[in-house]
């Protein structure tokens, strides 16, 4: 054998060996995370846009505290790598803010957002282990804790942006328990779905149909009262699609979300459109674009197979419809989606992939 | 036309498709290993001292599922003993030691025009490609002849040829196909005759644009072989994928592609049945597609069987250093070489070479169960599900959830964006239920 050869052998332990496959197509966790993020950008600005500095102090409060809390617990309390550069903190901190009222107090923000990533997240064990959506928990924390809070909505352009040392400092030394107008200086409103409940009440006690305040396109638009990041539904379609495009989520959980949704609301227009809404208006009011598109399709906590995830957003979409409808909430967007996390299991337990070669009669004398 | 259910696009990286077949020096040594197929391994007909022959039978099959051994070139046999083959398995080894002077190796000529291939008979195919010692070429190896032999009650009506190479780097078939169309072609309508059967098709990926031109063309004089195009998709090389991809048949659990009515051979294949058949040539070399950015002079390389990888390598202008991986096949579902002196077998359709910074796979990150790798498996799994039953101890519960039926493609693995090795854990599942059913314990 050559000298070349030989020497190669000598090398022959400095090999590294593994079992296949030895090439990785390069998807990450943190890319999926961040583009998520990114895709919600649009949305959260026009909330911001709309209304004022209290937006703003509210995204940054759920962030910090999200990325805060999960630092804490994983490296303090837990003891485990620290991996908050994966964006999925950022993310719940993010979605929780959207899902906020704009003049909503700091610092219940910033408790929702513990709870959501301590209760919602690590007490799971952290990325990938927990059954519901950690921002959806830190809402249903807020709502059961704050009902008057988290229902307070504000006129969008009523805030001044011209923000002064004192409106600053009223906003910062509300205790809550007053009344939040005199803390941000802004407008209050109903939003839409309150007023889809205002309209069923009316019709059944008086003969006059009652006028809703929006128009559809505002509704689209987003010149609506609500939370931070549900108002514009364009701005939501825009991330939601951008999302399918890149492949990071599948089109089959908003779709059947949405659709499971307008059916139900479908069928009571139809039945009675002095006492019901349209479903359009339906889907384009509330958190039901921001659920359909961002929340539903939570990975962590959605199904795993196409038929699993449409079954998963039709009820979903159902449930929401009923609570809007029926439930003394006018949102149930996000009840009907823990609701739907906490069925996962079951749908990955029984909807199951079609297996190749399966329920095939074998066929070998066709030609 | 592909297969519908899941499936991959890994980079191409098909460098040495440009590159003519070029005929490798013969190593000082040649260690020709006794088991290049997947069976029991020959038993040796020569001993030390002897003179052999190139071509010369010196390794009798032992069985059915087993294959003939011929020598690769005149000379002597230095040693009988077992080496350890490039995975690091002992093997036992013919070591031979060439003559100075030797008849080259050559790619097989084509056909002469006059040649009438149906002087063959179905029979006479079968014992040939048995007495030169085919086995597949794509990296399988398993004894053609076997698949030749139809039992009872069970019938075929279709010949597919594999003209896929849906693994990344390799470039074995392409280049066979550009440059031996005419052999590939007499050599499936052989296998068609040994099977008894009206049609042969060679499926070959649409990124092979010029070899589908070329068999197309010339299979014109071939009234019952027709090429199909393929839509370009990972695994389709895979012969259950390929047969759904071609005829829409699903060969179900468990089952052979004969249970579809179909045969699968590979190229590569269907041309050492030709060499086989008609110029009366064991399987003595093959074509290697040596690859990866570490090489100074990738490309395709006609070796003679035996030739020690450590020596392809030189010749290849490779100069390894620490923390290197060589890969023996494609990157997708090659193993990773441990011992560089092993040999070149009959299922050695390419060696790799990556970087360092290219050998390591990235650590594992929590599962965000973002369902990739189910949308990824052809055999519709749940390759997410499995490995976590296995992990925890739990394979049996995998069983009902099909884990047999894994092809270890390594799509799963490939598209996780958590890096988790599922199929590694697949494989130990797997393993294991093989395992417990030889003890009686499963079913």
């Amino acid at each position: 054998m050559s000298t070349a050869a030989q020497a190669n052998s000598s090398k022959k332990d400095l090999l590294k060996v593994s079992l296949s496959p030895h090439i990785s197509g390069g998807a990450s966790v943190n890319k999926i995370m961040w583009a998520v993020n990114f895709a919600l950008l649009p949305a959260l600005a026009v909330g911001i846009a709309m209304f004022g500095w209290s937006a703003l102090i509210l995204s940054i409060i759920c962030v910090g505290f999200a990325v805060l809390t999960e630092f804490v617990l994983a490296k303090y309390i837990m003891k485990k790598e620290v991996m908050i550069s994966d964006g999925s903190a950022v993310l719940t901190g993010i979605l929780l803010a959207m899902n906020l009222p704009p003049a909503f107090p700091w610092w219940m923000a910033a408790a929702g957002t513990i709870i959501a990533i301590a209760l919602g997240k690590m007490v799971f064990g952290g990325l990938g282990q927990n059954v519901f959506n950690p921002a959806l928990v830190g809402r249903a924390f807020l709502l059961a804790s704050f009902p008057q809070q988290m229902t307070y909505f504000i006129e969008p352009g009523s805030q001044n942006w011209n923000l002064t040392g004192q409106s600053l400092w009223n906003y910062i030394s509300q205790s809550g328990a007053e009344n939040i107008s005199s803390s941000v200086d802004a407008v209050t409103a109903a939003t839409a779905l309150g007023e889809f409940a205002t309209k069923a009440s009316e019709a059944a006690s008086s003969s006059v149909p009652f006028v809703e305040s929006y128009t559809t396109l505002d509704l689209f638009l987003g010149n609506i009262p609500g939370s931070i990041g549900e108002i514009s539904a364009l701005a939501l379609l825009i991330g939601g699609l951008a999302l399918v495009i890149r492949k990071v989520i599948g089109f089959e959980t908003p779709l059947s979300f949405l659709g499971g949704l307008a059916l139900i609301t479908g069928i009571f227009w139809i039945a009675d459109p002095n006492a019901y809404t349209d479903p359009l208006r339906h889907i384009l009011s509330g958190g039901a674009m921001l659920g359909a598109w961002f929340m539903a399709t939570d990975m962590v906590t959605s199904p795993m197979t196409v038929t699993g995830r449409i079954v998963y957003g039709l009820f979903g979409g159902i449930l929401c419809a009923l609570i809007r409808l029926f439930g003394s909430y006018p949102e149930g967007c996000s009840y009907a989606i823990l609701i739907m996390n906490a069925l996962t299991p079951l749908i990955d337990r029984y909807i199951k992939p079609k297996r190749f070669g399966s329920k095939t009669v074998p066929k070998t004398q066709e030609a | 036309m592909s297969f519908p259910q899941g499936g991959i696009h890994p980079p191409e990286s098909k460098f040495t498709a440009a590159d003519a077949i070029v005929t490798l020096p013969l190593a000082p040594e040649l260690h020709i290993a006794l088991h290049q197929h997947i069976g029991k391994p020959a038993n040796p007909l020569v001993k030390v001292g002897d003179e052999v022959k190139k071509g010369q039978l010196i390794g009798e099959s032992d069985g059915l599922i087993s294959a003939r051994i011929h020598s690769s070139v005149n000379g002597k046999v230095k040693k009988i003993d077992k080496l350890k083959n490039a995975l690091g398995i002992p093997q036992p080894t013919i070591i031979i030691i060439p003559e100075a002077d030797q008849p080259p190796h050559e790619l097989p000529p084509e056909p002469e025009s006059e040649m009438d291939l149906a002087q063959f008979s179905a029979e006479q195919i079968v014992k040939a490609i048995q007495d030169k010692g085919i086995v597949g070429s794509g990296g399988a190896t398993f004894p053609t002849n076997v698949k030749y032999m139809v039992p009872d009650g069970k019938s075929a009506d279709t010949l597919i040829i594999n003209g896929v190479e849906c693994e990344p780097y390799l470039t074995v078939d392409h280049r066979l196909m550009l440059e031996c169309p005419e052999q590939i072609l007499s050599g499936t309508e052989l296998l068609r005759k040994a099977l008894g059967v009206e049609r042969a098709i060679i499926g070959i990926e649409a990124n092979k644009p010029d070899a589908i031109t070329e068999l197309t063309n010339r299979a014109k004089s071939h009234p019952h072989v027709s090429v199909q195009a393929l839509e370009v998709k990972y695994p389709q090389g895979a012969e259950k994928q390929l047969i759904k991809a071609i005829t829409g048949r699903e060969t179900p659990s468990g089952k052979l592609p004969l249970d579809v009515g179909c045969v699968v051979n590979n190229v590569g294949t269907a041309m050492m049945v030709y060499q086989a058949v008609v110029h009366e040539e064991p399987f003595i070399d093959r074509v290697v597609t040596v690859s990866g950015n570490a090489v100074a002079k990738p490309g395709n390389y006609l070796v003679p069987l035996g030739t020690p990888i450590s020596y392809l390598l030189e010749q290849a202008g490779v100069e390894l250093i620490h923390g290197m991986k060589l890969i023996l096949g494609g990157p997708m579902m090659g193993k990773a070489v441990s011992h560089i002196d092993g040999p070149v077998i009959k299922g050695t359709s390419g060696i790799l070479v990556f970087n360092p910074d290219e050998a390591s796979r990235p650590a594992e990150k929590p599962c965000i169960r973002c369902s990739r790798c189910v949308h990824a498996c052809p055999m519709g799994l749940e390759p997410y599900f499995l490995s976590a039953l296995v992990r925890t101890g739990n394979y049996v519960d995998a069983y009902p959830q099909s884990i047999m039926d894994c092809v270890e493609c390594g799509s799963c693995v490939y598209i996780c964006p958590a890096d988790k090795p599922l199929l590694d854990y697949i494989r130990e599942g797997k393993f294991k239920i093989i395992q417990d059913r030889r003890k009686g314990k499963l079913k």
